[in-house]
């Protein structure tokens, strides 16, 4: 229960995880029926959350719905503990609802994320909660709700493998790098949030319960644990996943999805785990890339997401400055041979 | 070797810290009383209220000084606290009819029983600044007239009495949809339609109403009648069984008129287009009325085809909440999926490189 | 032909308001039986087909199909998933206008290949290599399989339209004007390819022309319509060739003195 007081207003206080029961009940019954329906978008009445839509609302709802005050939250945006979007959710569960969080894949029993799916492999004891920007994956074939509806309640995919067949003739392969569609359990096609298509296997006969929010959308759908979910390819084009050329450069981790990290204006970068707190893990194991610091030098976990991006000054002359050390998006033009996406397999193994 | 900083939630703090001085601005003034931006700056904090869907004058202002003066962050502060409220019921429909009028015009007669009640408007008003504000000017005086509240009859009930336009859609007595405690699914009902447009956003309403005007879904509007003042909200308390009034909310009502041919089973008649906002919003209640009659094409067998008529994409885009979350989420980091592009570009540069290579051998 | 009615009309008539589409029309076409419906605009031989191919909903009568598997179905008893999977697989619908036909934005071997992918062909290369077989089958160059029909001419994307509905091998197609608005050269070619098509295929056809011309090359039997009624129907030559209602002669005769 959280107080905030409002100069000469009545205090205003909040449920536990903020959602009042009714709002969670109702929240529960949509999961219930998302669940028994692998993959069917549920609609469900999302409500205004204190933080702005296409944020994570629909994850925040979901997980406020899941959430226990027994449960041990983590919560990742692209793989990281503490890049600003996960550090603002995560405050808000432990502040509105008091539970313990930890940044160990491990430990946590409710996993809220975005953009990635933990290389630690998950267990039955645990809940990934997506968040989910469109949760339509026909609709940027067909942007009418009235027609993609219909679409799924026939079955009606043909378009969706008309655009893969498209991307082959014009260039040789699936041009789908994020948010490459799957089927479920043989039935609906499903938009598996912007992770990156490198992680869709994870999804396959996965022993956690996967949930995903569209808050914005107003939409709710799950994978039940160890559900068969199938990437759409063609038969002699088949569904292949990233590979990069060489292994994490802090942890030496092969078989993981890599982050570019720029480093100098020469060129220079360097590739480590997305997933921080894989990388930091095993570094803490004793293993070691290329460019990792020695031992000396690991006080604490170290991340390399160069979270002073945003680095604030305390001057009121200036404003906010984000410099643009850590994760650049513009990262693009630069020559270098970068990673290989070549064909191989799909395992994201552990070395 | 390569280290980085951690520092996600300090830096997040300092942002906010620094958020916080700057909303004060100099010190050396005096801070905003929620009282002061209640009285000067009352269409500001109707505006919130309107599209913030929530009633409440003293957060409304809070929220437009907490949001400094940003009134789409205001409208989502009291959004979210909106959320976190029980809810009683449904009120008993508001009668405009018996509304206590603070403003009343109508474009289609001149006179007209109760009369034409100009009130405080910026019609009519030269736009010129006004450099005698810059002080404090005190009190300025009107002279009040009209003030016993005359039988105001409403325009559309005048013209309905001949048959002249469309009967009100019946009351079925049925508890509307909500749309902020069920997921909207299309088509929508006339219910739902109303209460998107009613906390739409104000600036997109317009510019899609205006495009009515320029002849996307022309409907020869006439504003029938514009009121603003206060009406009794009152809720019927099944176990009393009786009817409580909870007291009174300002809002603006616009009855649009337009034209209509008929059809074969209908003869020739007016057709409404209808807004109400909470609030003094001339603006949006015109608006709204006239997207209201743009969407409702079908019923009337008209031809679709314009922007305004387009029920999906009108609705699903209006909620400037939704839509300002959205567009600025593009800042939250993407370098995850970024990458995976990355991958594909190098990849295709070099293949489309070799292919070129190979052309020249 | 078989004994057995591929379709089958009964009393069907369709009411737009107080004004009538068209009215107790019977009819029946047997499997690989060309069936032409003419009639001046306004006759009501659209609203027909739309009846016929379940775009339409009847305001009166029924109109049967006889499955692959050999039972007779009233159309309106199947339900929406059954009756798209028959318009995908078992129907064609080659329309006037080709940009209502086809997906101007994706690829011709796109456009040919979606109702294989529509019913579960997951092999990019077959698919590829019928949508080629097919172009070659309507003489557009194997070149442009990756073009788009933007940049195809009206005839092509007529063709094309053509390619993308008999993929599939359907048994009944239907056709709407399909040379309404090509040169007169442009024509020949287009009903040349359509009529070695249809013989080739056995292919059963409801075609709506208002050129008499076009019923005569296509098709075998052909309906004559007036103000929303079938007034005269009978093979093509006897029809063409002497007509017996008044309306028919007029019309017979005013094409061969254009």
């Amino acid at each position: 229960m959280t107080t905030a007081t409002l100069g000469g207003m009545p205090a205003i206080t909040y449920n536990f995880a903020y959602l009042d029961e009714q709002t969670k009940r109702m929240i529960r019954r949509a999961i219930l029926k998302a669940i028994a329906v692998p993959g069917y978008q549920v609609p469900f009445a999302a409500r205004e959350m204190p933080m702005p839509y296409g944020w994570g609302t629909g994850g925040v709802q979901v997980t406020a719905a899941v959430l226990g005050p027994d449960d041990v939250l983590k919560v990742i945006d692209q793989g990281a503990d503490d890049t600003t979007n996960a550090v603002a959710i995560r405050g808000f569960f432990e502040k509105t609802a008091g539970v313990a969080t930890t940044t160990a894949t491990t430990e946590a029993t409710v996993i809220q994320t975005r953009h990635r799916i933990p290389e630690t492999p998950l267990r039955d004891d645990q809940i990934l909660v997506y968040q989910v920007p469109i949760p339509e994956p026909l609709r940027f074939l067909e942007p009418r709700e009235t027609e993609t509806r219909q679409m799924h309640a026939l079955e009606e995919y043909g378009l969706m493998h008309v655009k893969l067949y498209e991307d082959i003739a014009r260039h040789g392969h699936i041009a789908t790098t994020y948010a490459y569609p799957v089927e479920v359990a043989g039935r609906y096609v499903m938009d598996p949030s912007p992770i990156p298509k490198f992680d869709n296997p994870k999804m396959d006969d996965c022993p956690a319960l996967q949930l995903f929010g569209a808050g914005r959308e107003k939409r709710i759908y799950a994978i039940p644990p160890h559900t068969r979910v199938r990437s759409l390819d063609f038969e002699d084009h088949p569904f292949e996943v990233q590979r990069f050329a060489q292994p994490c450069a802090l942890c030496a981790a092969r078989g993981v999805y890599l982050d570019e990290v720029i480093l100098d204006d020469r060129g220079g970068r360097m590739f480590v785990c997305s997933d921080t707190d894989y990388c930091e893990s095993r570094q803490a194991a004793g293993h070691r890339g290329e460019m990792a610091p020695p031992d000396a030098a690991l006080p604490q976990p170290v991340s390399p997401r160069g979270e002073d991006a945003t680095r604030v000054s305390d001057d009121a002359s200036s404003d906010l400055s984000a410099s643009a050390r850590g994760r650049p998006a513009g990262a693009g033009a630069g020559a270098g041979t970068g990673a290989g996406t070549g064909a191989g397999g799909t395992e994201a193994g552990h070395d | 070797m390569y280290v980085a900083a951690k520092g996600g939630e300090r830096a997040i703090r300092n942002a906010h810290a620094l958020l916080a001085k700057r909303r004060r601005g100099n010190r050396a003034l005096p801070a905003l009383t929620l009282d002061q931006i209640a009285q000067q700056l009352s269409l500001a904090v109707d505006r919130v209220m309107a599209e913030g869907s929530l009633y409440d004058v003293e957060l409304a202002s809070l929220s437009v000084k907490q949001a400094r003066g940003d009134l789409i962050e205001a409208i989502f502060l009291i959004r979210a606290f909106r959320t976190t409220l029980p809810r009683f019921g449904a009120s008993q429909p508001v009668d405009t009819a018996a509304m206590l009028v603070r403003r009343r015009v109508s474009a289609t007669y001149k006179d007209l029983p109760g009369g034409q009640l100009l009130g405080p408007t910026f019609d009519y008003t030269h736009r010129l600044l006004d450099t005698s504000l810059v002080g404090d000017i005190g009190a300025p005086t009107a002279e009040i007239g009209g003030a016993e509240p005359a039988d105001m009859p409403r325009v559309t009930d005048l013209l309905g009495e001949e048959g002249l336009i469309e009967s009100a859609p019946a009351d079925d007595g049925a508890e509307p949809f909500d749309i902020t405690r069920a997921p909207v699914t299309f088509p929508v009902d006339r219910p739902t339609r109303l209460q998107t447009l009613a906390r739409g956003d104000e600036g997109y309403l317009l510019a899609l109403g205006y495009s009515t005007q320029r002849g996307y879904a022309r409907s020869h509007p006439f504003v029938g009648e514009i009121r603003v003042g206060d009406v009794e909200v009152k809720l019927f308390v099944e176990e009393l069984g009786f009817e409580v009034s909870l007291g009174t909310v300002q809002v603006t009502e616009c009855q649009m008129v337009n034209q209509f041919k008929g059809s074969a089973e209908v003869p020739p008649q007016f057709t409404r287009g209808y807004g109400l906002v909470f609030g003094q919003s001339e603006r949006k209640a015109m608006a709204m009325a006239l997207v209201e009659r743009a969407l409702r094409w079908k019923e009337l067998g008209e031809e679709p085809g314009a922007p305004a008529q387009d029920e999906e994409f009108v609705l699903s885009h209006c909620d400037n909440v939704q839509a300002t979350g959205f567009v600025e989420h593009l800042k939250l980091p993407h370098y995850v999926d970024f990458q995976a592009e990355l991958d594909l570009v190098r990849r295709m540069r070099a293949e489309h490189e070799a292919e070129l290579k190979e052309a020249a051998e | 032909m078989t004994e057995q009615p591929l379709l089958i009309a009964e009393t069907l008539g369709k009411n737009y308001g107080a004004r009538i589409g068209c009215r107790d029309v019977a009819l029946e076409v047997y499997p690989g039986e060309v069936l032409a419906v003419v009639g001046e605009s306004g006759s009501g031989k659209s609203t027909l087909l739309g009846l016929l191919s379940t775009e339409l909903e009847p305001s009166a009568g029924r109109v049967s199909y006889r499955l692959r598997d050999g039972s007779l179905r009233d159309l309106a008893t199947l339900g929406a998933a059954e009756r798209r999977l028959l318009m995908r697989t078992d129907w064609g619908f080659v329309r006037q206008n080709p940009a209502d036909g086809l997906r101007m934005a994706v690829s011709a071997g796109g456009n040919v290949g979606e109702r294989l992918m529509a019913v579960g062909r997951r092999h990019y290369g077959d698919i590829r290599t019928e949508a080629l077989d097919w172009l070659g089958r309507v003489e557009i160059a194997a070149d442009r399989i990756d073009d788009d029909p933007r940049s195809f001419s009206g005839g092509m994307r007529q063709r094309l339209q053509i390619a993308r509905n008999l993929v599939t091998r359907p048994r009944l197609v239907f056709m709407d004007e399909p040379t309404g608005g090509l040169d007169v050269s442009v024509q020949a070619r287009l009903l040349d390819l359509v009529r070695s098509l249809v013989s080739e295929m056995g292919l059963a056809v409801i075609i709506v022309t208002h050129d008499l011309a076009v019923a005569r090359l296509l098709s075998h039997r052909m309906v004559v319509m007036r103000q929303g009624r079938v007034i005269e129907t009978g093979l093509t030559d006897q029809v063409l060739d002497d007509p017996r209602e008044p309306y028919t002669q007029l019309l017979v005769s005013s094409v061969l003195a254009a």
